[in-house]
């Protein structure tokens, strides 16, 4: 690509205001979840105009890890993991058998299926909540991981799909045909050329859809209770020490503890992960 | 033309005669892809049939004994509620303002991105981040920044006119709609500079030398050259988001739950569901917002000629 130098010095200068933008609520999250309870409404205790705290404290996290918060934070955190890990894994799965036959094979009816996905994911999610609130509470899958699990396809499915056959397309299928020519057997081809080709495609898919399960809010807190709530619902039922007190500190200690791990996978695959979300938009 | 070149180098008017061995590929094309495509179909297809069927009745789940059709009651009564009119104003707002906003930060996001050399792939990854967050995360951050006392943007800005560290930014309706389209624009604006950026990636650089050798100004070339050959992906990116934003429920949930009107279409249906368990109501509200998402994808793939399915099978 080529590039013209000049300008670039003012284009870098643009910069600087688009990460403060984006590194102040950030580093705001952090700062909260290291202020004590005293210290959030006392402005000498923080420098910068209450922005950041003088002396940090961990107070909050021993809250959510081992205190008085620990009860709703810990399982809400299990369920998340199970229930995010299971929806993805159940898509990807899905999503890979139909992303090979999309990208590979000819058969009619293809365009039918990109476009009901494309469609489903057009499909505003909280008109699936009042049906399923009635279903779920008839047949006793209200406050259930696959209560949740079965509403997550709906949201990871289509994405899966759209995100996988557009890294498909991109595999250079012959190669397995000419690995059988030089007589490797065709388990043999598809082990040793297939899979590493489409390995990275499916994990990234992997990536963005467990990504969407994760952030999901509005199904969370509608089809569950206490049993299998998840973090950002559990998030919205903390309580303070009392009643009358905000549990602003544990909020976000819990907040930075489930963006951690969201923030080292983009630091790991930010070149995939983009790839995949503008692949399956963009023709590319 | 063997059956495994990636159906987009097909060679124009390819058309293998209908083999066996493109009938059993039919086959096994399809049996590979029904497992996804009937999932999907079901988990949606479903719960809206069962929606729709259920807006006809008065139903409340607490009461299931009085459950009796009623036709298009529901309808009815969500129409002529102020409460509804008010949820749908203020949906129609949000989704307006962030779109309109994101659409011009993520552009000049975007062109940043294309134009710097050196800091990119730091750019890239913190720009990146804030969409990869929880969204009630991201609520609950600029909840607690905007909050009078504990927070710091009312001591960082006490030499606006009007501000001073109590200023209440939840107290009336739009100053909670600020905060609010604040929260779901630095979230989502990523999405939109990322499809953005790859859309002015495909932008034939030698033409914009060329207008850059006659003369034209920077904006020039901006205006005549880059925009036009960006419309489909700005189209794709606006039309993702509308319908995305027009879903808005977490940020309000966190920041008001609904307080000095600031409801949405979303919102309500939660209230009447959850809160209320009129499931009648709820379902014919969840119809009302289907049709309103159908309305707003039709026009734009009518009007504006959105072709989503370009490029593929």
């Amino acid at each position: 690509m080529k590039q013209s130098t000049k300008g670039t010095g003012i284009w870098s200068v643009l910069a600087i205001p688009i990460m403060l933008w984006t590194a102040v609520p950030l580093l705001w999250m952090l700062s909260l979840s290291l202020k004590s309870a005293d210290d959030l409404a006392n402005k000498d205790a923080s420098i910068l105009g209450n922005f950041w705290p003088k002396d940090p404290t961990i107070e909050n996290y021993q809250l959510i890890f081992s205190g008085g918060a620990s009860e709703l934070f810990m399982p809400a955190l299990r369920n998340s993991l199970i229930v995010c890990l299971l929806a993805t894994l159940i898509s990807v799965v899905l999503a890979m058998f139909c992303a090979y036959a999309i990208s590979r094979l000819e058969f009619k009816g293809k365009k039918m299926i990109l476009v009901t996905a494309l469609a489903v994911s057009f499909f505003p999610v909280v008109a699936m909540v009042t049906p399923l609130f009635e279903i779920w509470s008839k047949t006793g899958l209200f406050d259930t991981i696959p209560g949740l699990v079965i509403p997550y396809l709906a949201l990871t499915l289509p994405l899966s799909i759209w995100t996988m056959s557009a890294f498909f397309q991109q595999i250079p299928w012959e190669m397995e045909q000419a690995a059988q020519v030089d007589g490797a057997s065709s388990w043999q081809a598809f082990h040793k050329v297939i899979v590493p080709l489409a390995a990275p495609g499916v994990f990234t898919t992997a990536i963005i859809t467990f990504f969407i399960a994760w952030n999901d809010f509005v199904f969370a807190i509608s089809l569950t209770s206490d049993q299998a709530r998840t973090v950002p619902a559990a998030l919205a039922f903390f309580t303070g020490a009392s009643q009358f007190e905000q549990p602003t500190g544990a909020i976000m200690a819990a907040s930075v503890i489930v963006t951690i791990p969201v923030v080292i996978l983009v630091l790991l695959f930010q070149r995939r992960i983009v790839a995949g979300l503008t692949s399956g938009a963009v023709k590319g | 033309m063997s059956a495994s070149t990636p159906t987009r180098e097909r060679a124009k008017g390819g058309k293998t005669r209908l083999s066996d061995r493109s009938r059993s590929e039919q086959h096994l094309g399809w049996k590979l892809a029904m497992p996804a495509f009937v999932v999907m179909v079901l988990v949606t297809g479903y719960p809206i049939l069962q929606a729709v069927w259920n807006s006809f009745f008065a139903y409340r789940l607490t009461d299931p004994e009085n459950r009796r059709f009623v036709g298009l009651n529901n309808y009815l009564v969500s129409f002529t509620d102020q409460v509804f009119w008010s949820a749908m104003w203020m949906t129609i707002l949000v989704t307006v303002i962030t779109v309109i906003v994101e659409l011009v930060l993520g552009f000049i996001i975007a062109l940043v991105m294309h134009r710097i050399v050196i800091p990119r792939k730091t750019l890239r990854t913190l720009v990146l981040i804030p969409y990869s967050i929880i969204t009630v995360v991201s609520g609950f951050t600029w909840l607690f920044a905007f909050q009078t006392g504990t927070g710091f943007v009312n001591q960082w800005i006490q030499w606006m006119p009007g501000i001073d560290a109590n200023y209440n930014w939840f107290g009336g309706f739009w100053s909670s709609l600020f905060v609010i389209s604040l929260s779901e624009i630095w979230k989502t604006t990523p999405f939109m500079s990322l499809l953005l950026l790859a859309g002015l990636a495909q932008v034939d650089s030698s033409m914009e030398e060329a207008a850059k050798v006659d003369g034209a100004s920077w904006w020039q070339v901006l205006i005549k050259v880059i925009l036009p050959s960006m419309k489909a992906a700005v189209m794709v990116a606006l039309l993702f988001r509308t319908l995305d934003a027009f879903r808005i429920f977490d940020n309000i949930f966190i920041m008001t739950g609904g307080a000095n009107d600031t409801s949405s279409l979303s919102m309500l249906i939660y209230r009447q569901t959850i809160d209320r368990t009129e499931i009648g109501l709820g379902s014919a509200l969840s119809v009302i917002l289907f049709l309103c998402v159908l309305i707003i994808a039709a026009v734009f793939v009518k009007a504006f000629k959105v072709d989503l399915a370009e490029g593929r099978g």
